[in-house]
């Protein structure tokens, strides 16, 4: 059973590598890259490949270490030996489990996703080291001890806002998801649109790897914003050779705000292109 | 097996530990990679190496190691970054060479067209070669610039026979010099101050007992807010001028900062503080905040860091319109004194190095100014700095 994409992603070589290493070692994967690049969308493909339930934990600043495993809910404990309820006498009834708890209790092996790990508190990390390695963590109110009964795919996003402490990273697999060439954004491309027109595909490419060639972009497109933008290009009918000759005719990109998200690159590409049709007189 | 590797890895910098190794070879012994170069290449760099800015060193050492250059010295002459090859054939040039390669469009294309050319001889000679050394000369012998030592990771080669790690694809995340903002971050929590503000949602365990017996037994729960980090910093950074080599460390320390306070405002400068200070670098002509307003505006519970080299002409904080940018009517070291006597906590952090302070008169000045609080930019400057300022 080993990974090598889905009909609706494509996976380069070393990804699959880096997933299947992580399958079969029972070892977290951390999947590093741009924004849009498909981070997320792997641990969601990586389970409907492997036929897996996918479990999603999103991290948030606020968010705990702590939560992921369970929680305590002391204030309705104390409400209910108020009113004399029956459940108070079994603390078990006041715990909540948390998304690791649920992965490692899961009866079959399980996908779960910790998405934007670098999104909290600076110790989160550290403060997860011994439940990934040895995936068991205690219950200090119960005094109960809880194992995996199958050691779930752990799959760990990062988008870099913060570094990842070392001893975190030696219990992980690491894949940089590098951004796709040409030829692996067309596979991508016909993944997502298989009946767009070919010449549409062609031009739209060049001028997407254009935009993302000019120097001094806050944020370069990513493949998600490509999808995006064919898709508003598809919808929208525009004619093929509009993208051909646009030197002419058009300053900047049809519907360029999928492509561009902030209104300071847009200005750098317009200037650019005054710039270029000043040169042509 | 593979001790070597490890060891050659271990030898050119890469962070690796016994336990990414152990785990290796436990990947090898499932059969994740069999008799294929390739898949052993993905193999090893997803199990060893954490850090994308690592991948590039990797590819080096990776094909260093599996053309049998075990040496270190060969290893380490595969390493010597193309910046520093680039900058050692700059030395080699006379001044009208170099006014030649600007009119042929710039180095780049120098090179370029270079490295085309000795595609093809290598074409011609013999196979093999590609790494600095195996030639027998070393980059930095008597020819000065090897034409070798460019063509580490062949890339004007033909794409399709290049090995993966031969692409070096990596090459722009090689960080070596940089510290890591991890580092900084680490430091900066030492300066935490800890304090519950906003809405109660924590239980407060002992509160809620005494209001319950005083309540005859009856429930009465009380709640607390969560402890956050309340520290407030000011950030006023130099800019422009003398500070161009330090802009990478500079935003390295104002990236950690941003994400490490909640409560964090900076102000740009450049040189020193005067009558008024800006936000916004490209506005800095059309918005700007008079230096009486920050000091009315924050309160002196704020933690003021200035990050500058502060060399300048000792006119500049001694004098009436001694301002290199501006006519001041009253000088720098009159706003500076207005600037500690409001604010309780300024320290000064300094990416010269500290044995060079000596020799710049305006760096005297300024730590007389801001009482001797001036820190050299380094982690360890950075802990004093937090010492300093949580005193």
């Amino acid at each position: 059973m080993s990974f090598t994409g889905t009909d609706n992603y494509v996976a380069t070589k070393d990804l699959q590598m880096a997933v299947n290493a992580a399958v079969t070692l029972q070892r977290p994967l951390l999947i590093k890259g741009e924004p849009g690049t498909g981070k997320t969308l792997l641990a969601e493909e990586v389970a409907s490949a492997l036929g897996m339930p996918l479990m999603q934990w999103h991290v948030k600043s606020t968010t705990k270490a702590q939560q992921g495993l369970y929680e305590y809910d002391a204030v309705s404990r104390l409400r209910d030996s108020q009113l004399g309820n029956d459940k108070v006498h079994d603390v078990g009834n006041y715990i909540k489990k948390g998304k690791l708890w649920q992965a490692f209790d899961a009866d079959e092996r399980v996908v779960l996703l910790i998405d934007e790990i670098d999104k909290a508190d600076i110790e989160f990390p550290n403060d997860l080291l011994v439940e990934l390695d040895k995936m068991e963590f205690h219950v200090y109110e119960t005094g109960e001890r809880v194992q995996a009964k199958h050691r779930p795919v752990v799959i760990i996003t990062s988008n870099n806002e913060k570094e990842l402490p070392d001893a975190f990273l030696r219990r992980c697999f690491f894949h940089y998801i590098n951004f796709p060439d040409k030829t692996t954004m067309k596979a991508i491309v016909g993944v997502h649109y298989p009946d767009i027109s070919q010449a549409l595909v062609a031009e739209a490419m060049q001028m997407f790897f254009d935009v993302r060639d000019i120097p001094g972009l806050k944020k370069k497109p990513s493949t998600s914003e490509l999808i995006d933008w064919l898709k508003l290009l598809m919808a929208d009918e525009i004619p093929e050779d509009l993208l051909a000759n646009r030197d002419q005719t058009k300053a900047i990109p049809p519907l360029y705000g999928a492509l561009l998200k902030n209104e300071q690159d847009v200005q750098l590409l317009e200037r650019l292109a005054f710039m270029s049709r000043r040169e042509q007189r | 097996m593979l001790v070597n590797f490890f060891y050659t890895l271990k030898r050119a910098e890469i962070p690796v530990s016994i336990k990414e190794y152990l785990v290796l070879l436990e990947a090898l012994k499932a059969h994740l990679a069999f008799a294929d170069m390739d898949d052993f290449y993905h193999l090893a760099r997803t199990c060893l190496v954490k850090d994308e800015a690592n991948f590039d060193k990797f590819d080096r050492v990776f094909g260093a190691y599996f053309k049998q250059l075990e040496s270190l010295e060969d290893v380490l002459n595969a390493l010597i970054p193309e910046e520093w090859l680039r900058s050692e054939f700059m030395k080699q040039l006379s001044d009208e060479e170099k006014a030649k390669i600007k009119s042929l469009g710039g180095l780049e294309e120098l090179l370029d067209a270079f490295k085309e050319r000795l595609a093809e001889q290598e074409k011609r000679h013999q196979g093999g070669s590609k790494w600095i050394g195996t030639g027998g000369t070393s980059p930095f012998g008597h020819s000065g610039y090897h034409p070798e030592g460019i063509r580490v990771g062949g890339e004007s080669r033909n794409k399709s026979a290049a090995k993966v790690w031969e692409k070096r694809q990596f090459k722009d995340l090689d960080d070596s010099a940089q510290l890591g903002t991890r580092n900084i971050k680490v430091a900066l929590r030492k300066l935490r101050q800890f304090a519950r503000t906003g809405a109660a949602e924590e239980l407060d365990l002992d509160h809620t007992i005494s209001a319950t017996a005083k309540n005859a037994g009856m429930l009465d729960l009380k709640l607390v807010p969560e402890r956050h980090n309340a520290v407030k910093v000011l950030l006023m950074l130099d800019v422009g001028g003398s500070m161009d080599p330090y802009i990478q460390v500079c935003e390295d320390l104002f990236a950690a900062c941003r994400s490490e306070f909640k409560h964090l405002e900076h102000f740009y400068f450049h040189n020193f503080v005067y009558e008024s200070l800006w936000r916004n670098n490209l506005r800095r002509q059309s918005e700007r905040t008079s230096l009486y307003d920050i000091i009315h505006t924050y309160g002196r519970d704020y933690k003021v860091i200035f990050v500058g080299d502060a060399s300048m002409s000792p006119y500049e904080i001694s004098s009436s319109y001694g301002s290199v940018e501006h006519m001041n009517p009253e000088p720098g070291h009159a706003w500076m004194q207005r600037l500690t006597a409001h604010f309780d906590k300024v320290a000064w952090l300094n990416p010269v190095p500290e044995e060079h302070w000596g020799y710049t008169h305006s760096i005297g000045l300024t730590q007389q100014l801001i009482d001797h609080k001036m820190y050299p930019m380094s982690l360890a400057g950075l802990s004093d700095v937090i010492k300093a300022l949580a005193k």
